[in-house]
C-alpha cells in the first residue's frame, strides 16, 4: 500500500528480517548473561511485542539489534569484558555493520532528542548516514508529516515539546533514516494516557506506510495488542530452559499464558489486579483536617532576578483550594501541564506558594508552625512525606538498609519500624544492595518505604504507578489502603483511574493551565 | 536558562552572518584592547559596539539581563584599580591607605572601559549566534572533528535540563530530611550530596543520549550536513567592520597620545 513518491530517494526501505541462533550476551562486569541461547526468527514486516519479567534481557536484545551494544572485541581486536555467543543477524549480517538499518526509541523522552530545533533533530540520523542534503530535507518533511508534527516550523525549539511530542519527534528521526526495523524500548512508559495513544497511533501509521518490521517492549499489553501480529515471551535464560517461553499470535499467547503473565506482573488486557479494600470508605469531609490549601497559585520557578528587578514567577495553576484529612485519600488529576505535581509539591512544603497559602492544623503541625514550607527538614519528614516520581532522586545512601534507617536516625527514633517496612515491602533480601542497582518495581517500593520510615501523617505521592508492573501496582495500592485505614492521609498525583478507584476518597481535577506568555 | 540557548526569534541582520566571521571580528577588536590600558581606545571601541546593538537585535535591557555580572565586574575592577594603583598627579581622595589620584583614576576608568569593551562583543556575539549554527560552522568551515563538535552541542542541550534536575533533587532530598537550610557546615554537606545526586543523573542521561545518537548512526566516518555553513557578502562586511573598529580604536589612542602598551609599563 506504500505509494513511492516522485523522488527516487524517498522510496521506503525494505523491511528487515531478524535471525537469532543460540545468541547470548553477557554485559561487562556481570557474572550472569543477560540473554542466553536465544533462538528467534522474525520475518520481514512482522510486528512483534516482546514480553517477559525484568531480567529476561528484552532491552539487551533491542540494544543489540540497534547495534549499540558495544563489541565483544574492541576495534583493535583486544577482547573486552563483555561476552557474545551464537549469532544475531539482521538480513544475514551483523547489526553493527548496518548502521541505519534499525532505529531505536527508548523510554526517557528527554534523551531521545538530540538537537535543539525540530528540523535539525529529524535530520540528524540521515546526516549521519551521509544522505545527500537535498534528500535529507525531503525526508525530514515526510517524516514529520508521518508522525503528525508537520504543523511545527522546522526551527521550533525541541525543549517546548510535550513528552508525547518528543517521542513522536524521535520516531520521525528514526523514519528519516529509512530503517527496515523499528525497535521500541518501552516508548510510552513515561507518558500520560493521551501521550501513549498519540505515540502508539503514530507508530501504527508509519508501519502501515513503510511496512517496516517492528519489535516493541512494553508492559502494558493492551496498548500494543491490536497493532502487533505476534507476541514473544522471554524468560531469564538458564542452562535448561530456552530463552523464548512462548511465541505466537497475540490472542493465542494471551489465552494460553494468561495466568503466567499475570503472575509475572504483565498488564494483560482486561485485568485489574485485586487490591485490599478499605475497611470503610469514610464519607468526604470526615476525619481530622490536617492540611489545607487556600486559593493557591503554584509555580516551580522562584522569583527571578532580571537585573535589579525581581519578577514573581508566572503560576502554572491558580485558585486551588483543597483539604487533606486523616484517613482520606485525595487524588489530584488533570491533563499534562496542569500543574498537578507542582501543586502537590507546594502542598508538601517543598515549594513556596506564589500566592495563597498552605496551612497545617495543630493536629499535624504539633508546634512546628502553620506553614510547612518554613518547617525544618526534620520537622517536615515526620509530618509530611513525599515520594517523588523518580525514585533515584531520593536516594541518599549506598545501600537499602541505610536508606531506610536514614530518616529515623535523623529524627532519633523509629528504627523499630524499619524491619516491619522491609518485610512488608519485600525488601528484606535486598538490604545490602545499592539502591541504584534495583529494578524499577524495587526502587518504587524502596522509595515509599524510606519516606514512611519517618512516620509522616500525610503521604504525598507523585505518579506512584507510572511504569510499574501489575504486581508492584497491586502491592502499592493495598499498602496505601492499609495506611489510610490506620489514619494516614494519602495525596496522590495520578493519571491512573484504577489506582484512584482502589484508594477511594476525593478527586481534585485541575484544568489545563492557561498558556504561559 | 534553557531558552537562552537559542535566539528567541531574533531576526537581526547579524544573526545571518557566519559565526566564524563574527568570531574573527570580535577577536580583532579584543586583541587591540588587550594590548593597551587606556581610556581612548576603549571608549572608541565601546561607542562602535553600542552602534552595533540594533544589528545584533540587542537592547540595553537585554544587555543588562544577560551581561550584568560582566558589567558589575568591570565596574568593581575599575574602582579597585583607581584606589589601589600607584598614585601620580593630583590626589583626589585620601582615606588612610586608600588614595585616589588623577593618574590612578585615569587608569581605573581605562580599566573599567576596557573591561566593558572586551566583554560587550562576547555578549553581542552570543545574542546573535545560534549554537547549532556555530557548531555547523566549526565542523564544516573550521574543520574541527564533527564527533567532538556535535557531541558538545548535544550535551549543551542537557545543561538546561540539569538546572531543572538540580531543583528537583534539592526538593527530593529535603523530603528525605536532608536540610539545606541549617548551619554552614550542614549546607555544605547538603550541597555536596545534592551535587553527587546530580552527577549520577547527569551520567545516566548522558549515556542514554549517547545510545540515542549512536542508534541514529552517529560516530561513523563520513556524514553529510543538512545545513550548509556558508559565507556571504555580509561576512565581508562583518570582517571589514571588525578591522575598522580595531583600527579606529588604535588610531584614536595613538593620536590622543594615550596608547599604552600593557607590557611596557607607564
Amino acid at each position: 500500500m506504500t505509494a513511492p513518491s516522485l523522488h527516487g530517494a524517498s522510496v521506503a526501505a525494505r523491511p528487515a528480517a531478524v535471525t537469532a541462533l543460540g545468541w547470548g550476551w553477557r554485559h561487562a562486569g556481570r557474572s550472569k548473561p543477560a540473554v542466553r541461547a536465544l533462538d528467534l526468527d522474525i520475518r520481514p514486516g512482522e510486528r512483534v511485542l516482546l514480553l517477559g519479567p525484568s531480567g529476561a534481557g528484552k532491552s539487551t536484545l533491542l540494544h543489540a539489534l540497534a547495534g549499540v551494544l558495544g563489541d565483544a572485541n574492541d576495534d583493535d581486536g583486544a577482547a573486552s569484558d563483555s561476552d557474545e555467543s551464537g549469532s544475531l543477524l539482521i538480513d544475514g549480517a551483523s547489526p553493527r555493520e548496518q548502521r541505519g538499518r534499525a532505529g531505536l526509541m527508548q523510554q526517557d523522552p528527554e534523551t531521545q532528542v538530540v538537537l535543539s530545533r525540530v528540523g535539525d533533530d529529524v535530520a540528524f540520523g540521515a546526516e549521519n548516514l551521509a544522505v545527500p542534503r537535498a534528500d535529507i530535507w525531503t525526508r525530514v518533511h515526510e517524516a514529520l508529516d508521518d508522525v503528525g508534527l508537520s504543523h511545527l516550523p522546522l526551527d521550533h525549539p525541541t525543549s517546548a515539546l510535550s513528552g508525547g511530542q518528543k517521542q513522536r519527534l524521535a520516531l520521525a528521526g528514526i523514519l528519516a533514516m529509512r530503517p527496515g526495523l523499528i525497535l521500541l524500548d518501552e516508548p510510552t512508559a513515561n507518558l500520560d494516557p493521551a501521550g501513549v495513544v498519540e505515540v502508539r497511533d503514530a507508530v501504527g501509521r508509519c508501519l502501515d506506510k513503510t511496512g517496516a518490521t517492528l519489535v516493541v517492549v512494553e508492559h502494558r499489553v493492551s496498548v500494543w495488542k491490536d497493532l502487533v501480529d505476534r507476541i514473544v515471551v522471554l524468560q531469564p535464560g538458564s542452562l535448561t530452559d530456552p530463552a523464548v517461553l512462548l511465541d505466537g499470535p497475540p490472542d493465542q499467547v494471551l489465552r494460553e499464558a494468561r495466568s503466567m503473565l499475570v503472575a509475572a506482573g504483565v498488564w494483560v488486557p482486561g485485568y485489574v489486579p485485586a487490591t485490599r479494600l478499605r475497611a470503610a470508605d469514610p464519607a468526604p469531609g470526615t476525619g481530622d483536617l490536617l492540611l489545607a490549601a487556600e486559593k493557591l497559585a503554584v509555580s516551580r520557578e522562584r522569583a527571578r532576578r532580571k537585573g535589579f528587578r525581581k519578577l514573581a514567577p508566572v503560576p502554572v495553576q491558580q485558585g486551588i483550594s483543597a483539604q487533606v484529612r486523616a484517613g482520606q485519600a485525595l487524588a489530584i488529576t488533570g491533563p499534562n501541564g496542569a500543574g498537578k505535581s507542582t501543586f502537590a509539591l507546594t502542598l508538601a512544603g517543598l515549594l513556596q506558594p506564589v500566592a495563597g497559602e498552605v496551612s497545617a492544623t495543630l493536629a499535624l503541625s504539633r508546634g512546628a508552625g502553620v506553614d510547612p514550607y518554613r518547617w525544618k527538614a526534620e520537622q517536615l519528614i515526620e509530618r509530611v512525606g513525599t515520594v517523588f516520581q523518580e525514585p533515584e532522586h531520593q536516594f541518599v545512601t549506598g545501600n537499602v538498609l541505610d536508606e531506610l534507617r536514614f530518616g529515623p536516625r535523623h529524627l532519633g527514633h523509629g528504627q523499630e519500624r524499619v524491619d516491619e517496612l522491609l518485610e512488608r515491602l519485600r525488601l528484606t533480601g535486598l538490604v545490602d544492595a545499592n539502591p541504584y542497582t534495583l529494578s524499577g518495581g524495587e526502587k518504587r517500593r524502596l522509595s515509599v518505604a524510606t519516606v514512611l520510615a519517618a512516620h509522616p501523617q500525610v503521604l504525598v505521592l507523585d505518579e506512584p504507578t507510572f511504569g510499574q508492573d501489575a504486581n508492584t501496582w497491586a502491592e502499592l495500592a493495598s499498602f496505601l489502603s492499609e495506611l489510610l485505614d490506620a489514619g494516614a492521609a494519602v495525596v496522590s498525583v495520578t493519571h491512573d483511574a484504577e489506582f484512584t478507584a482502589a484508594l477511594g476518597g476525593t478527586e481534585l481535577r485541575l484544568a489545563a493551565a492557561a498558556v504561559a506568555p | 536558562m534553557r531558552e537562552e540557548l537559542n535566539l528567541h526569534g531574533n531576526h537581526a541582520l547579524l544573526t545571518r552572518a557566519n559565526p566564524l566571521s563574527k568570531f574573527a571580528a570580535v577577536f580583532l577588536i579584543t586583541a587591540v584592547l588587550a594590548l593597551s590600558i587606556d581610556w581612548v581606545s576603549a571608549s572608541v571601541a565601546l561607542a562602535f559596539e553600542f552602534l552595533l546593538f540594533p544589528l545584533a537585535g540587542l537592547t540595553l535591557t537585554l544587555l543588562w539581563q544577560r551581561g550584568w555580572p560582566l558589567i558589575l565586574a568591570a565596574a568593581v575592577g575599575g574602582w579597585s584599580t583607581s584606589i589601589l594603583a600607584a598614585d601620580s598627579g593630583k590626589t583626589l581622595i585620601d582615606v588612610g591607605i586608600w588614595t585616589m589620584s588623577e593618574g590612578s583614576l585615569e587608569l581605573g576608568v581605562g580599566f573599567m572601559l576596557r573591561g566593558l569593551a572586551i566583554a560587550l562583543p562576547a555578549v553581542l556575539l552570543m545574542s546573535c549566534t545560534d549554537p547549532t549554527d556555530l557548531a555547523d560552522a566549526l565542523a564544516q568551515k573550521a574543520r574541527l572533528p564533527h564527533r567532538f563538535v556535535l557531541g558538545t552541542l548535544a550535551a549543551m542541550r542537557l545543561v538546561g535540563l540539569m538546572a531543572e534536575e538540580w531543583q528537583t533533587i534539592g526538593m527530593a532530598r529535603r523530603a528525605r530530611g536532608v536540610g539545606s537550610r541549617g548551619s554552614a557546615l550542614q549546607r555544605v554537606k547538603a550541597t555536596l550530596g545534592q551535587s553527587f545526586g546530580l552527577l549520577v543523573q547527569a551520567i545516566r542521561r548522558a549515556s542514554r543520549l549517547a545510545v540515542t545518537m549512536e542508534a541514529r548512526g552517529f560516530g561513523g566516518g563520513r556524514r553529510t550536513w543538512a545545513r550548509e555553513s556558508t559565507y556571504s557578502g555580509l561576512d565581508v562586511w562583518v570582517l571589514g567592520g571588525g578591522l575598522l573598529m580595531a583600527g579606529a580604536a588604535f588610531a584614536a589612542a595613538v593620536w590622543a597620545g594615550t596608547w599604552n602598551m600593557v607590557w611596557l609599563g607607564s
